[in-house]
């Protein structure tokens, strides 16, 4: 029992959504007697977890799942209308998009409040005012208000912050979704470092590459209740399908998601049923090019994968999509028609199509692929996980897993050192 | 192992980590254990609610000492000069009364508020959030003390001399006073963030609460005397202010008796010391309850801030 560091015990939380709600002492008086309507919803209906300490656990469910709603419970800023939750050690949160700051302050002010409100000294957060500083790259900014940050700068001091307070469980809500390229990277890696330094992290996310890479666990919750939990890849795959049963019309682009805050009323708006999901999959093969005799492929072999479908309903401007993922689940590449260019309208009836990846740059490793269709506003049709897996053997004798066009010439050569390395020193 | 193995010291498992709970709700006891242990973030948000009110101001914290410099000249200007109540030094009769209600008032209000003003910081991160209405009694608590030394000046200035053998009453009257506007700040900083009127109600609400003080006017001379021989004086004590207000004055107005336009005339209570401390003491008592209700139903209403902010 003493290593669990966040154990939910049986938690339900209960919002009243009142229609036309009387927000005001005034309306309440001009509306008198008459009691307001309310409609009870659960966004989260009797939820247990157990969390070890230094364990990642990552949490995957559709807008209005209920994810966010838990995190809150778990960071105590929302309290759960039964069940309970108990945290054990110093917890830092990042609750949608930032940490909780006071607009009116400067950088500088705020990361001494926010260090404040989780219990720490003025002493204890000079010690480490530097690192946030450094980390959110915001010197120049640092004594400016934070109402004048612009959304990526908040995010970054809001990322800096919580994780310089040395807390023993990290809670991160979708905050790795934005920011540059370069501060998302960065603060992977600190997540990877404080994986290894054993800290716990839970971790909110609509990008199941995100779980698959970095968890050591899923869960999905869908409409309030925990519906799997299991190895990421078992979670990412029961996500994903869970997704499909609903015929979930949600965009499923992981990797350019923008955050959109979980709200009560974005909730079951825009579930196809399965009969009006109008375009599915019959099979998808593949063939590649070369020596056909052998079961593997070779670096710069041409792969080509056929998909045929069925159209149940006349659908114009399909879009089919193509996903290559490495034998530990990370996304290779992700494309689809629309990016290539190519325009799909598929009559009632079968269709075939071809996704041909030509001079394959893979070396040595299995690899499998997962297609998908849906409409160009991104409603899912259907969607296969693992729908084929290939074997790439390189021939020559590079190693690593990817094919690069490298050459190599002598600039200078002798005994003058100096000359040397004023060669090497030149930008090539 | 993968932690060695990446030269990375595995950190060594905190002792003593204490095991927070998120339940329901949070019992009285709990709530008043964890503000003691959060005493240190309260005088940190106090001295925040400083700066960012007069952050952006030139004159900075001169500037609030303008507002209440104002109604004390306001004040003085209608009683002493237009209307000529002839209160030998009402200046300082007036700057009594009003710096324990300035201090009442600018708790309670800015108290009311705060919550919905700090949406931010009760959105993202957990802490027992009726700190944030004590901080806001905690700064009218500070502005306090700078009214209080522009009083000492006044009566270095008046060569006036206060009843330093009531100091003590008037310390525990500012307990009192102090204790009451918490508790009312707790329970409206709850209530303003689900009914957002409640912060323009209760400007209303204080303004006839001021005129229900004798700050501007003598209790002795308008409210005894009218009410005293019908036996109703204790409809005006129902005011849990007014003991407070009166206690200030006895010790810093110190004279009971006045020449009033020629007259003698009483213009506070001649009642004895223990009057003035067991009148004090029940206003804290009851404070003190209020203030613990107060706290049980910030805790009902807690839950559902991050929500409905």
């Amino acid at each position: 029992m003493s290593d669990l560091a966040v154990d939910v015990r049986g938690v339900s939380k209960r919002f009243r959504l009142a229609h036309g709600q009387y927000n005001s002492l005034k309306e309440r008086l001009i509306h008198g007697g008459r009691r307001q309507v309310t409609e009870d919803f659960w966004a989260l209906r009797d939820v247990s977890l157990s969390v070890r300490e230094g364990e990642t656990v990552g949490i995957l469910g559709r807008n209005g799942s209920g994810k966010s709603t838990l995190l809150k419970c778990i960071c105590g800023v929302l309290q759960p209308t039964s069940g309970e939750v108990a945290v054990r050690g110093k917890l830092a949160g990042l609750l949608e998009l930032g940490a909780g700051f006071q607009s009116d302050l400067s950088g500088r002010e705020n990361i001494y409040l926010n260090g404040s409100l989780l219990g720490m000294s003025k002493r204890q957060v000079d010690r480490v005012f530097d690192d946030i500083v450094d980390f959110s790259e915001l010197e120049e900014f640092i004594d400016g208000q934070v109402k004048f940050y612009s959304s990526g700068m908040y995010v970054r001091l809001g990322f800096a912050v919580a994780v310089n307070m040395d807390p023993d469980i990290l809670v991160i809500d979708e905050v790795l979704a934005v920011g540059d390229e370069r501060f998302q990277r960065k603060c992977i890696d600190r997540v990877n470092q404080f994986q290894r330094e054993g800290r716990t992290i839970l971790l909110v996310t609509h990008s199941a590459d995100q779980v698959r890479s970095i968890c050591d666990r899923g869960i999905v919750l869908s409409h309030g209740r925990l519906v799997a939990e299991g190895e990421p890849g078992e979670a990412t795959r029961i996500f994903r399908e869970g997704l499909m049963a609903e015929g979930a019309g949600m965009a499923i682009a992981d990797s350019d998601y923008v955050a959109v805050p979980a709200s009560p009323d974005s909730i079951g708006s825009d579930v196809l049923p399965d009969a009006e999901r109008p375009v599915r999959f019959r099979s998808v093969h593949h063939v590649f090019s070369g020596d056909n005799t052998v079961p593997y492929m070779r670096t710069g072999d041409d792969l080509t994968v056929r998909v045929e479908f069925e159209a149940f309903y006349p659908t114009e401007d399909v879009v089919f999509s193509l996903e290559v993922r490495d034998a530990s689940e990370n996304m290779l590449m992700r494309t689809d028609t629309s990016i290539i260019g190519v325009h799909i309208d598929a009559p009632v009836g079968v269709g075939v199509m071809h996704f041909g990846i030509v001079d394959m740059p893979l070396l040595d490793g299995n690899f499998s692929y997962a297609v998908g269709i849906q409409s160009r506003s991104g409603i899912l049709y259907d969607w296969k996980e693992n729908a084929g897996t290939f074997e790439v053997m390189n021939p020559g004798k590079t190693t690593g897993s990817l094919r690069m066009d490298v050459h190599a010439a002598v600039i200078s050569s002798g005994d003058d050192t100096h000359d040397a390395s004023a060669a090497l020193a030149r930008p090539l | 192992m993968a932690a060695e193995a990446a030269g990375v010291e595995a950190r060594a498992p905190r002792r003593g980590t204490t095991t927070r709970i998120v339940a329901p709700t949070i019992g009285v006891r709990k709530r008043l254990r964890e503000l003691w242990l959060s005493r240190e973030l309260i005088t940190y948000l106090v001295r925040t609610e400083i700066k960012v009110k007069y952050k952006n101001s030139v004159l900075g914290i001169l500037w609030s000492m303008l507002a209440p410099a104002m109604s004390l000249a306001i004040y003085w200007v209608v009683f002493s000069v237009v209307l000529k109540n002839g209160i030998p030094n009402f200046v300082i009769f007036l700057f009594a009364g009003l710096l324990l209600w300035n201090l009442f008032q600018f708790g309670v209000l800015t108290g009311t508020g705060t919550v919905v003003a700090n949406g931010g910081i009760v959105k993202k991160v957990s802490f027992p959030r009726e700190i944030l209405a004590l901080a806001s009694v905690g700064s009218a608590c500070v502005f306090f003390l700078f009214q209080a030394i522009v009083l000492v000046v006044f009566l270095v200035v008046l060569h006036t001399v206060p009843d330093f053998a009531y100091l003590p009453v008037l310390l525990l009257a500012l307990v009192a006073g102090v204790v009451l506007a918490s508790a009312i700040a707790v329970l409206l900083s709850a209530v303003n963030v689900y009914l957002r009127d409640t912060q323009h109600l209760i400007e209303v609400v204080l303004t006839a609460w001021f005129w229900a003080c004798p700050i501007v006017y003598s209790f002795q001379a308008q409210i005894e005397s009218r009410l005293g021989p019908k036996g109703l004086t204790w409809i005006y004590f129902l005011n849990p202010v007014v003991p407070l207000v009166l206690s200030f004055q006895r010790c810093i107005y110190a004279k009971t008796v006045v020449p009033v336009h020629g007259v003698q005339t009483a213009v506070l209570p001649p009642n004895g010391m223990l009057w003035y401390v067991g009148l004090d003491l029940g206003v804290l008592f009851l404070a003190a309850v209020f203030f613990l209700v107060a706290l049980a139903a910030f805790s009902r209403l807690e839950g559902n801030f991050a929500e409905e902010l």
